[in-house]
């Protein structure tokens, strides 16, 4: 989706603000947003794709305000009632409903370690067709999805070259929509910085962005 | 919008985010969909445990140690993996090697992708939208505003992670710290060194 997110490019966003010495999370309740949506991922009920798509839906004046863990529990919430595991009136009151039935097991704090040492592969060891070699000249498709995509904007019908093969991983596009892994080969494209940005960028410069054989033409 | 629509949105976001995630927690606690111990097994890990001093050891095992340099830069999963760190968000590890010529650039311009596993979770300005908008479009502005002036004839490489490929920057060991200890040099190795927003001083 065409979405305040994907503001690679975009002028007018202030200086970056840089805190030294800045603590991993400044209060017990960014570290609550964090660990809640950790712990509840582990359910299943949603993936890593829907998950970002999620953050993406949160009303663009929203998204600009909230800071980045309470971005998080806005969208835990809305995981959290699309799945089910919760209702609005739940959320509402911070009661569960008398009848609610208890959930599955939570993830308890002795599976945490071997959880995150484990990880989630998102890549997929299965034979898919290679559509392009290193190298190769390909162009950004200029495709705007309603949906979540990981295609930037900036990149859109731009074109670049095949710079690394990383292998065959989960298409966010339809895997956020719970629409089927679709698994694909994954390249980091070069595109240099005149082509994205004309002639007032470096001549030197570039930027490398991952992408899908979905997203890609050759060119 | 709809009048209704715009009251929803307002609805859903209250004012407070101290009570509103203490509200959802004391919920899912209650609905038996969290576990308040694994909870704080979760913050423990990422303000303890797990956090940038990983990525220095790594840094400086590659700086003392050319034959495990190769093997990082040719498979970065792997030979991080050979000191034991690894797991989430650090599943699928690039390592990018700083030169004379070349300096790189992390960034996440779609969302805050971070190797968690060799950094810890990303600091604010990481995630913030001045640096998400502007690495790519404006990187030697970007490095000046952390104090690192690039001169035109060094190659400026922006790697803007969008798919579940997780960077981690290589960076330049410093000159005069040929006779310092691993320890020592990791000591010297800083996070941001590692996103590439910094060089490594050669005094800590």
């Amino acid at each position: 989706m065409n979405g305040v997110h994907d503001m690679g490019g975009m002028h007018g966003l202030g200086p970056i603000e840089y805190e030294k010495d800045e603590p991993v999370f400044h209060s017990r309740w960014e570290a609550l947003s964090f660990a809640l949506n950790i712990a509840t991922r582990a359910g299943r009920k949603w993936n890593i794709d829907s998950g970002r798509h999620e953050i993406e839906l949160l009303p663009a004046a929203d998204y600009l305000r909230m800071s980045y863990y309470e971005k998080w529990a806005a969208r835990l919430e809305k995981l959290l009632v699309k799945s089910c595991l919760v209702t609005e009136s739940e959320i509402a009151s911070g009661q569960p409903a008398p009848d609610s039935p208890k959930a599955t097991p939570a993830v308890t704090a002795d599976q945490v370690p071997k959880m995150l040492r484990t990880g989630a592969l998102a890549s997929r060891d299965i034979e898919v067709e290679q559509r392009f070699q290193i190298g190769q000249r390909v162009r950004a498709l200029n495709i705007n999805p309603e949906g979540h995509t990981r295609l930037p904007r900036y990149a859109r019908g731009k074109i670049g070259e095949i710079h690394l093969h990383h292998g065959v991983y989960v298409f966010p596009d339809t895997n956020a929509h719970f629409r089927g892994e679709n698994p694909q080969h994954v390249y980091s494209v070069r595109f240099t910085a005149r082509e994205l940005w004309g002639n007032q960028a470096s001549p030197r410069d570039a930027v490398y962005i991952d992408m899908w054989d979905d997203y890609l033409e050759p060119a | 919008m709809s009048d209704h629509d715009h009251h929803h949105d307002h609805q859903a976001v209250p004012s407070d985010p101290t009570l509103r995630v203490k509200a959802l927690e004391s919920l899912l606690v209650e609905k038996g969909l969290v576990d308040p111990a694994a909870l704080d097994a979760l913050i423990d890990t990422y303000e303890h445990k797990v956090g940038p001093r990983n990525g220095a050891r790594v840094v400086a095992r590659a700086w003392i140690d050319p034959a495990y340099k190769q093997r990082l830069l040719a498979d970065g999963t792997a030979a991080i993996a050979e000191l034991s760190f690894g797991g989430a968000q650090g599943e699928h590890m690039r390592v990018l090697e700083n030169t004379p010529q070349i300096h790189n650039l992390v960034v996440c311009t779609l969302c805050s992708c971070y190797p968690w596993s060799v950094l810890g979770l990303p600091p604010a300005w990481y995630k913030s939208t001045p640096y998400r908008s502007r690495a790519v479009i404006d990187p030697r502005g970007v490095l000046r505003e952390f104090g690192l002036e690039l001169p035109e004839d060094i190659e400026v490489r922006v790697w803007d992670s969008t798919a579940e490929l997780r960077y981690l920057v290589l960076p330049e060991r410093p000159p005069g710290t040929e006779n310092m200890t691993e320890d020592e040099l990791a000591a010297l190795v800083t996070r941001d060194a590692m996103v590439g927003v910094a060089k490594v001083s050669p005094r800590a």
